[in-house]
């Protein structure tokens, strides 16, 4: 994946990895910064303590024995390796003894700590470096005496000093060279930049192996939405099975893509019969009037096409009403209300509403409520389901070869509610047929004859759908018996 | 377009001023002339502005208020008249359909409520019975049509002083087509009033009820006295 760096940098990942890689190092700057500088007070308080002790000793030769055997004690001193600087001086600051050969003028003119580190040049250190430079390359490093640290080059050596006055206004200095604790700080920074390179590629590594793989996850759902949003609405995002936030969201954004390819399946599905099942109507509708505008006819003739436009065009609205209210339903996102529902009453009066139609039609409708349910549900769409129901079994009763019959039972199943209307006509003996018949439209064929809009069964399918129940069709040999389900603890 | 005209045998009782508020012009037209047809006045709004402005001066019998306009919409010009005091039957028009959005229409101040696309006829029986001017008889005890007669505290029936014997529901439903004797009600109407349902069902069982109650108190009887309306509904009307 060839990507440019800003393109990289907008990427989660490397952003995510670089505030890390700064904040680390942030930290471990401070945190070495502390330490050098808490290290360096250390080293300075030590250097000091060494150089009191020095002239503590110093100060009681010179009570012994006065100058002389200072002067004889620090020639002593001079003459020892180590770090220790002595230098005793005249009142002009004329170097009289010591093993400092030279130093930055104006240090031995204040008396007491010096504030900063001042440069020195040791003594015999001079003749060493002229020699050396006169006999082999410029750049052969300083020679190195004793254990006096590295020299710094021509400009000698740093150390921190205590001048003191004596009683006879010469100058004596007691200093000790800062080489060790210099080259503790070179340590130390040394390691910081180190550290510092190694965060820097540690982070690098991090985004390669870690950000870079979350990248290319992340990438490969992209791909796929843009190819699902390209039209390919069958297309899934990937899941690789290893059960990470990854494959959990992809897993999610599959099952939304489902639900979208559902409802969009659902709305061609209603545009379909739409065009289909309106515009027969419609077009019946349309020649109707065409005819009767072409002929001559009485007032009464126009009086019924009239009628008929009308009554066509009342269906027309059902239908369309109809249509709507299921796709509504089906989709979930009907707002319709949900309240106690007393289902034994439901029965009680839709089976009152359809009675005199039924003792018309010559149909037996009988009832048994085993005991009263209330559910939570939406008493005008339960209704109305129930009405479909009904209305359907007294039709398909007539045809029976008994005395046609139409028995509406509400009883509990093990968890269920069940609400069943069950006829004594021929049923649906085809069991593919039986499954069909709660689509939209379908009119088996044996209904034909039968007026209705073909949407009856599937509106009470929705209806039951939005109650979280469901609608059976089941043989009840002979005839066919529609089950409305509910769940007995029904939350919606 | 012209509307259904109601039998001719059959006079309206008194012409309505009322006031449509419609923002769809063509249809704010037909309602006119519709209405205008029937016997009475209608006056259009465009808007949910002008038609408080309207409603607010000008004293109406039933206002027809669709639910979706421009500049205000139906429900606040609604809302707003009730807590000035105006007590005007309203009718609301809509296009949304669910349950819901009849208990919000109701809830918001409206009267009845109409899902387009609707019949003419229709509406015009909700919005005669809407008539503020009808809706007196709510409190009458005993309800009398011709020589029809029905005790609302005794729960009897009585014809040309014949005890006639109904069943609870076609008790409620004569009571209600007597309530608004000499209006025509349509079979919604009554399934909502007398059913308490909202849905069309799918056979014209409210017909064959009718019947039925037809046939308890026309019978024996010389005159009929249940009018069926073609195209709209039931009357009920003396000779």
């Amino acid at each position: 994946m060839a990507l440019s760096l800003p393109a990289i940098m907008k990427t989660t990942a490397a952003r995510l990895s670089a505030l890390y890689l700064l904040l680390f190092a942030l930290c471990a700057v401070l945190l070495v910064l502390y330490m050098t500088s808490l290290s360096a007070r250390m080293l300075t308080a030590q250097t000091q303590e060494t150089i009191n002790d020095e002239v503590l000793g110093l100060a009681r030769a010179y009570q012994r024995g006065g100058l002389p055997v200072l002067v004889r004690v620090v020639e002593a001193r001079s003459r020892q390796p180590g770090a220790n600087l002595y230098l005793i001086a005249d009142a002009n600051g004329q170097i009289l003894t010591g093993n400092v050969q030279s130093l930055e003028p104006g240090v031995i003119e204040t008396e007491g700590w010096t504030t900063d580190p001042f440069s020195y040049q040791r003594f015999g250190e001079g003749e060493l470096d002229r020699l050396r430079s006169g006999g082999s390359d410029q750049a052969t490093p300083p020679a190195n005496e004793g254990n006096t640290p590295q020299s710094t080059g021509e400009k000698g050596h740093n150390a921190i000093a205590l001048v003191l006055r004596l009683p006879n206004q010469m100058i004596m200095l007691v200093g000790r060279d800062l080489g060790e604790p210099e080259r503790f700080r070179a340590v130390i920074s040394r390691a910081l930049t180190l550290a510092l390179g190694m965060m820097g590629l540690g982070g690098i590594l991090i985004w390669f192996f870690v950000g870079r793989a979350a990248l290319k996850r992340i990438d490969s759902v992209s791909d796929a939405s843009r190819r699902i949003m390209g039209g390919d609405l069958s297309g899934r995002l990937p899941v690789t099975g290893a059960g990470d936030e990854f494959d959990r969201l992809s897993e999610n954004l599959n099952s939304m893509l489902a639900r979208i390819a559902m409802l969009n399946e659902g709305l061609k599905q209603v545009s379909d019969n739409i065009a289909h099942d309106l515009k027969t109507p419609l077009t019946r509708l349309r020649n109707r009037a065409e005819a009767t505008l072409a002929g001559r006819h009485k007032t009464e003739e126009y009086r019924q096409a009239l009628e008929g436009t009308i009554a066509e065009s009342d269906q027309l609205i059902k239908t369309f009403n109809a249509i709507l209210m299921i796709s509504r339903l089906e989709a979930g996102y009907s707002s319709e209300q949900t309240g106690p529902v007393d289902l034994a009453a439901t029965v009680s009066d839709v089976v009152e509403l359809y009675e005199p139609v039924a003792e018309e039609a010559g149909v037996a409708l009988e009832t048994t409520v085993s005991e009263a349910f209330t559910i939570n549900g939406n008493r005008e769409l339960i209704g109305q389901a129930l009405s479909n129901i009904v209305d359907n079994a007294i039709k398909y009763s007539t045809d029976a070869a008994e005395a046609p019959k139409v028995r509406v039972v509400l009883e509990r199943a093990g968890n269920e509610i069940k609400l069943a209307v069950t006829d004594n006509g021929h049923g649906i003996p085809d069991d593919a047929d039986r499954a069909r018949a709660t689509e939209r439209f379908v009119r088996l064929e044996k209904s034909r004859s039968q007026p209705g809009s073909g949407l009856g069964l599937s509106l009470a399918k929705a209806i039951m759908t939005f109650h979280n129940g469901r609608l059976d069709l089941l043989p009840a040999n002979p005839g066919l018996s529609v089950v409305m389900s509910f769940p007995l603890r029904e939350t919606h | 377009m012209t509307a259904p005209q109601p039998s001719n045998e059959i006079a309206y009782n008194g012409s309505m001023k009322i006031l449509v508020m419609e923002d769809d012009r063509e249809a704010a037209d037909y309602l006119q002339k519709a209405f205008a047809e029937a016997g009475h006045t209608a006056h259009v709004a465009g808007d949910g502005e002008t038609g408080f402005a309207l409603a607010d001066a000008g004293d109406y019998d039933v206002m027809v208020v669709d639910r979706l306009m421009p500049r205000r919409d139906g429900l606040s010009v609604i809302a707003a008249l009730r807590s000035r005091g105006n007590t005007t039957p309203v009718l609301i028009l809509s296009a949304l359909g669910e349950v819901d959005d009849r208990v919000t229409g109701l809830r918001a101040g409206g009267d009845d409520y109409l899902t387009k696309p609707y019949a003419f006829s229709e509406l015009l029986a909700r919005v005669e019975v809407l008539n503020r001017r009808a809706s007196a008889r709510e409190s009458e005890t005993v309800y009398r049509v011709g020589d029809l007669e029905l005790d609302r505290l005794s729960h009897s029936v009585k014809r040309a002083g014949r005890e006639i014997t109904l069943q609870p529901r076609e008790f409620r439903l004569l009571e209600y087509l007597m309530r608004h004797a000499g209006q025509v009600v349509t079979r919604t109407m009554l399934l909502e009033n007398v059913w308490d349902y909202h849905f069309d069902p799918q056979t014209n069982v409210i017909d064959v009820h009718v019947s039925r109650l037809r046939g308890k108190i026309e019978k024996d009887f010389d005159k009929p006295i249940l009018h069926t309306i073609r195209g709209a509904g039931y009357m009920l009307k003396g000779g």
